[in-house]
Order: C-alpha cells, then structure tokens, then sequence
C-alpha cells in the first residue's frame, strides 16, 4: 500500500476512535456498522470531516459500497487521487 | 440474512425503543371535527402536528368544487398523464401555477413526494453532480438516488461549505444541480436563499428550491421564499406540494425554462403514476385562489406561531432557531421526546415525534405546526401543556 493509502487511514482510525471510543480497536477489516455501531448519519457526518480534512467531496451514492475501513480508505484514495 | 428476517430486526428496533403498547407512528384518528380538532380514543384532541397551515381542509370553496368534480368527473382518472390520465383540469391547474409564479409552465405530480422525485430524477442523470443540503426532505434524497447523479451534501444552511463544494467540483459545477428548501421541515428554519443564488449564479449551476413548507406561508401571496426575498427570478425550478397550504394531496414544478415541459417524456415518476383524481384538482384549484388572496390567513399563521414559539422559549425548551408556523422542541434523548409527546397527548394535544435518524444531530424532536385556523385560545392552551410537562421533562 502507498504511503498516501497508510496516511489516509491512520487519519481515518483518528476520527473512527473519537466516534467509538478509545478502547475499541480499529483495523482495515474492521466493520463500520456492525462492530464500530456507526449509523448512517454518523457516517456521513464523518465523511464530512474526513472531506474537509482532504480537500475532497465524497459522493454520498459512493458509501454504498463501503462496508470496512479498508473500503473506505481505498475509496477516499481514489477520489484524492483523481483530483 | 433472509427478507424476512431483516423486517423482523426493524420490529425488534422498534420494540426496543418503545414503551410496550406505545404506537407512536401509527395513532388511529377517529372522527375529524374541523382543520383543528379530532377524535383520538374516546377523547377530543387539539391537531398540533399537522401541516394544515392555512387550514383549509374544510373551506366550502374547495369542499364544493371537490363536490362537483366528483359528481361530473368520477372518483379517479385511471390513467397517468401520458395514458388517458390529462383531464382539463390537470391542465387549467398546471396553467393556473405557471399564472401564480408568473412562469413559463408548470407541471402537475400526483404527491408533493413524487413532484421531487420526477422533476430531480428528470432534470439530473449520470455524470451529473447534485448538491444537496444536509437536512433535505427524504423525497429530495430518493430524487437523487433515482436520477443517477454524484450526490454531494453540504453542511444545513452552510454557505461557505456549499462555496467549497462548488469549488471542487471546477468546471463540474456548470453541470450541477443545487437543492435547498424554503422552510426546513424539521427545525423550520429558511434557507439563506440570496447566498445560495449568488453561488449557484458564481459557478454557473441550477438552483431547485422545494416550497414544500413555505407555500402560502412567506410572501405577500403566498408563493414562498422566492416571494419573500424577490428572488424568483434566481431560482431555476420551484418543487411544491398541494398536501399543506392547499390542504388537498399532489405536487407542482414551475420554471421559466420551457425545457421543464420535456420532463414529461423523460421522467419515470411522472410516466408511471396515475393522474391525480378531479375531486383533488378542484379542490386544488379553489384553494390556490384562497391562498393567493390570504392575506388575513398568512397575519393570523404568523401571529400563532410567534405566540407558541415566545411561549415555549419563556418555558427553557430548546427550540428551532427561528419563529416559524414549524415549532421543533429539541430533546436531546428519545426517551425525554417520548415523554414530552405522551404527555402532551394526555393534554388533548396531538404533535409528531422524530427520533434518530429521523432527526438531525442525533437529537430528537417533538414538532408542532401551527396553523391559522388555530385560536389565540388554543395555543395558550398547548403552551399551558408544556408548562405543565417542563419539570417532568427537561
């Protein structure tokens, strides 16, 4: 993985532990959902501070998709990659 | 993960988050007595929850002209627009609106619902880009999902955060379709619509505004936002529905493009649905004329909604951030919203209740809408309730 790839995620963990909490350990396979308890309106208003921290504007019919962490780094990538 | 079983985890979602016997979203209303009073159980009960803004759903203009359209047309058309479903009606509505907002045409839906979901899904397509406000109508969303587009949400009401957005998107923003509201339904606030047509005219985008909530409420006649600001000319297409201010059920598009005629050829929601029933056009149509001259009805709206609004925040509940005929008590657990709703209900009093997700920044709400057939009596009434309630509550 890139070094932008890593760098997005660990940035990306950062917001994630201060929606679930210090305690809770976060990989790339972690479940946003399911394991981290982060509804649908969390996520996009995480998304909202994600995107401003990168520049970006996340498609919201693009979280369709993203299930895990991975998911969602691969997808801030590619949309920072594009730019 | 079976069908079935996805249906059974919203049951035990709900069962978790409500009283046993507690059927919040689904209260059988009996009998109704007027645009304000109804029969829940065995009791009378003050409507405070409904979107009767001008409380026309008993004026004898449009209870006879729904009448008489019954009687000479039937009870529906049985047919979409395109398939037996135009009536003349249909059209003189149509012609009507465009007459009201002094546009170039206008479109007839069979929902205020539908209205959004044909003309977004029509107007936007693949490769396009939508910019949405954070706290849109769901129809606003579901046009969006259904027309293909990039969807992109902006911060409510936030202006340097659409500015931002639209700057991203570069030479994208010339094929951009911006969203806002004229009064927002959950916290009934307005959109800062002088902001929002600078930008859109700043990045070469197309505004739509949903009047939903704003139609004959703001303005001298009763248009909405547009009217209140003198901005309808900033505004591309203008989305409403007739199942508030109008009192009936149905939606519009207006626009002085002549491209929004084309939308009938192109929009699937408007394709596939039957044509509203000539009892609902007639009423329609004789409560625009009511809402375009009510002047008196808009003062007396206002009026109560500044008495309950001054109320309430005298009593320390959290409220929306503007008098609106929308009054959102903000509750920050469901639990507080719950007992704030029942107990009103034991007042007499019916609102609605929204809980998370429904509501904004996890909060919950317990929403009134104040109407102008509401009596200076019964909103001192309701604000009595919440006194009653404000100990038990916050």
């Amino acid at each position: 993985m890139s070094n932008d790839y890593n760098d997005i995620l660990q940035k990306l963990c950062h917001h994630l532990r201060q929606l679930a909490g210090p305690e809770v350990e976060i990989t790339p396979q972690t479940d946003l959902i399911n394991q981290l308890a982060i509804d649908s309106v969390k996520l996009l208003n995480l998304i909202m501070e994600i995107e401003d921290e990168f520049d970006i504007s996340v498609p919201i019919n693009a979280l369709t998709d993203v299930q895990t962490v991975h998911e969602l780094t691969n997808l801030i990538h590619q949309i920072k990659s594009a730019k | 993960m079976s069908l079935l079983d996805k249906l059974d985890a919203v049951a035990a979602a709900r069962k978790a988050l409500l009283p046993e016997g507690m059927d919040v979203f689904g209260i059988p209303i009996g009998e109704i007595y007027s645009a304000t009073e109804a029969k829940i159980g065995d009791r009378r009960i003050l409507f405070l929850g409904t979107n009767n803004y001008l409380g026309l759903t008993f004026a004898p203009e449009c209870l006879r002209a729904a009448h008489e359209a019954l009687e000479s047309e039937g009870t529906g058309t049985t047919g979409s627009r395109m398939a037996s479903g135009s009536y003349g009606g249909h059209r003189a509505l149509e012609r009507e609106f465009a007459d009201f907002y002094t546009c170039h045409s206008c479109i007839v839906f069979t929902t205020g619902y539908q209205a959004n979901l044909a003309t977004i899904s029509g107007l936007a397509g693949a490769g396009d880009v939508i910019l949405i406000d954070g706290d849109s109508h769901a129809s606003i969303y579901d046009g969006c999902r259904l027309s293909g587009a990039e969807i992109i949400r902006f911060r409510h009401n936030d202006m340097t955060d659409l500015d931002k957005r639209l700057r991203r998107l570069g030479e994208r923003s010339r094929s951009t379709l911006i969203i806002a509201e004229g009064i927002y339904s959950m916290l009934g606030d307005r959109a800062p619509l002088a902001e929002i047509v600078k930008l859109k005219d700043a990045y070469h985008s197309t505004l739509l505004l949903d009047e939903a909530h704003s139609l004959g409420v703001l303005g001298k006649t009763g248009q909405g936002l547009v009217e209140e600001t003198g901005l309808i000319g900033g505004v591309d297409f203008i989305t409403g529905t007739f199942s508030k201010s109008l009192g009936g059920i149905g939606g519009y598009c207006v626009s002085n493009h002549p491209q929004l005629d084309q939308l009938r050829y192109v929009s699937r929601p408007y394709i596939f649905t039957a044509s509203p029933s000539p009892a609902t056009i007639a009423s329609t149509r004789a409560a625009l004329k009511l809402l375009h001259d009510g002047v008196g009805l808009r003062q007396q709206l206002w009026k109560n909604a500044h008495q309950l609004y001054s109320r309430l925040q005298e009593l320390g509940y959290q409220l929306g951030p503007e008098p609106s005929p929308i009054i959102a008590t903000i509750l920050d657990t469901p639990q507080q919203a719950m007992a704030l709703w029942h107990g009103l209900l034991e007042h007499g009093i019916y609102v609605n209740l929204m809980l998370p997700p429904a509501a904004p920044d996890g909060k919950s709400l317990v929403r009134c809408s104040v109407s102008a057939a509401h009596t200076s009596e019964q909103m001192d009434y309701a604000g009595q309730a919440f006194a009653d309630l404000r100990e038990t509550i916050l």
